[in-house]
């Protein structure tokens, strides 16, 4: 009885993880959608979980509103960090932001309050599944229904052409921001959400690596509609638990099934469905369709 | 004061190394290697490969994991980035495809070695005292210092005044109109792979027996420093990476002088960050320019 318990515990902290890995995930999308590669959500998502963590520690403050708390601190970051950082571009701005997250863990390792580098443990367990899969399934919803809206068409022009998308009056620098701080957002709560599944939180949690990863997810699964970062999220996120009894070479699997998705899949699993169209119309000589 | 100087310079030189190979990808094919540090790390094991498993001499090991790690930057070439490039996809991709081989070489190495330093065996890598003055200095580390100046004006030749170099910079300033030049193009391709590789792979041979120590993730503290030392330089200006990598080094030291250990890491990011914001093109780049 004991090892199914144990089992059903193990399953169910790994369904928590797939949710904040999506929720991240999205986090992520939404600045890819609008065209601009920042890799500061894990910093976010840092300042989400560092945040809420406190509030509960030290000021009693009930779990709802220290999310709340927790992600607005990181809107309020992101807003002026965006409105400095977005007059660069593609790899500058990628760097850029990669810079604010390892200048975020370094303050979190030198700060009494946040533990330094043993971070703070025994958070409160008070994270249910539902309270993620019901934000993951609120967050989707929003995404995709903004996706057809005004903004998801600005965001799309101006990932296309962001000179073009000016010259038509799209106001690119409020919709730039608007998607970053979503995405700081977002992010945060993923990371309200996760540190009070875990228990404990600690800097290096929400360093370079992070950063990386929850970028991998979201190329992996796909940029073209917010369902590829969810599917990808999940894959990725699962696949090294249920590989367990391969645990030393899930590492090189991974990298292969990302090495051989970037080179075959460029547009990410969610396109596997489409794969076979698009292959037909390049049979019958109309490439590059999808 | 002055060993803390002389620290500040062998690091840099390190960095130096390092960091004019990932500037010099970067500068010809647009391409953020992500990689570079797994390079840098196959160098140092393979060192101690030839050292420990082969038995031969250091020198050997010098010129062994030099080559080596420049033909593997090749291989990383054909497997992770001439697809990309033959699709014309955006950089973005390389960085991934990049991470997934550092994510499988990594995990290669460790099966072999385990995650664990491990130190050369006695007496294999050279070490010995200076006394300059007061100052008792590391030896090795002069050494290392002049080799790197070393390769650094080889290097400078190589791109300014060979025929190859000059291959590299036309493929460089546009890959279409080298070509139509009669560049032979993959070859400069492979060529840049083979500098960069080998350049990193020597930066993580020489820390290694600097320290005496290899792991399997001593190439990470690089990646992010590599990204400072190219953005204070200016991105894919090789005399800019030097210069920032020096800088760096100094900076670091001198902030393990003044500021508390935990800082120390803060240093070169803030520094990264500010740059970013008042200068973007960096101390020696161009300005950047609007591609649209």
């Amino acid at each position: 009885m004991d090892e199914i318990g144990d089992f059903l515990a193990a399953y169910s902290t790994l369904v928590g993880f797939v949710g904040v890995s999506a929720l991240l995930a999205l986090s992520v999308w939404v600045t890819l959608y609008a065209g601009q590669l920042t890799l500061g959500n894990a910093a976010f998502m840092g300042i989400g979980a560092y945040v809420s963590a406190l509030l509960g520690r030290h000021l009693g403050t009930p779990f709802p509103i220290a999310l709340v708390v927790g992600a607005l601190a990181a809107g309020a970051t992101a807003a002026p960090l965006g409105l400095t950082v977005f007059r660069l571009r593609g790899v500058y701005l990628a760097i850029a932001t990669l810079a604010f997250g390892e200048v975020v863990r370094v303050i979190l390792l030198a700060t009494p309050i946040t533990g330094k580098g043993q971070g703070l443990n025994g958070i409160p367990p008070k994270t249910e599944l539902w309270h993620i899969y019901l934000s993951l399934a609120v967050v989707a919803y929003v995404l995709w229904r903004v996706q057809g809206s005004t903004v998801g068409r600005a965001w799309a022009a101006i990932r296309e052409d962001e000179t073009a998308a000016a010259s038509q009056g799209i106001a690119v620098r409020r919709y730039k921001l608007g998607a970053f701080v979503a995405g700081a957002l977002v992010a945060a709560w993923a990371g309200g959400l996760s540190a009070h599944l875990t228990f404990s939180i600690e800097p290096n949690d929400f360093a370079f690596s992070k950063a990386v990863q929850i970028l991998v997810f979201a190329v992996v699964g796909g940029i073209p509609n917010p369902l590829g970062p969810i599917f990808g999220a999940a894959l990725l996120t699962a696949l090294p638990e249920l590989l367990r009894p391969l645990k030393d070479y899930r590492d090189i699997l991974q990298g292969l099934i990302l090495l051989l998705v970037i080179i075959y899949l460029p547009r990410g699993l969610v396109t596997v469905a489409q794969l076979r169209r698009t292959r037909r119309l390049q049979e019958i000589g109309a490439a590059d369709v999808a | 004061m002055f060993e803390q100087l002389y620290n500040a310079i062998f690091i840099g030189s390190i960095y130096a190394l390092f960091a004019v190979g990932f500037a010099l990808v970067f500068s010809v094919l647009d391409i953020l290697n992500l990689a570079h540090p797994t390079v840098f790390m196959l160098g140092a094991f393979t060192a101690l490969f030839v050292i420990a498993t082969l038995g031969l001499p250091w020198y050997a090991a010098i010129v062994i994991a030099f080559v080596a790690t420049g033909l593997f930057g090749i291989v990383l070439d054909r497997i992770a980035f001439a697809p990309l490039r033959r699709r014309g996809a955006p950089p973005l991709s390389a960085m991934i495809s990049s991470l997934a081989v550092t994510l499988i070489v990594v995990r290669l190495v460790e099966l072999r070695y385990g995650g664990d330093f491990i130190t050369f065996p006695r007496g294999t890598v050279p070490s010995f005292l200076l006394h300059v003055g007061d100052a008792t200095l590391e030896g090795v580390r002069l050494a290392i210092i002049v080799l790197a100046i070393v390769l650094m004006l080889g290097l400078t030749y190589l791109v300014r005044s060979t025929s190859l170099g000059r291959d590299i910079r036309a493929l460089a300033e546009n890959p279409r109109a080298a070509r139509i030049l009669g560049v032979d193009v993959e070859r400069a391709i492979a060529a840049t792979f083979f500098i960069s590789s080998a350049l990193g792979g020597l930066a993580g041979v020489l820390l290694g027996f600097a320290y005496d120590s290899v792991d399997s993730k001593m190439g990470l503290p690089l990646e992010l420093r590599a990204f400072t030392v190219m953005v204070v330089g200016g991105m894919g200006s090789l005399p800019g990476a030097v210069l920032g990598a020096y800088l760096l080094g100094l900076g670091e030291v001198a902030s393990l002088v003044y500021l508390p250990a935990e800082l120390r890491d803060a240093f070169a990011f803030g520094l990264l960050f500010l740059v970013l914001i008042v200068r973007p093109s960096g101390l020696l780049g161009q300005r950047v320019v609007d591609r649209v």
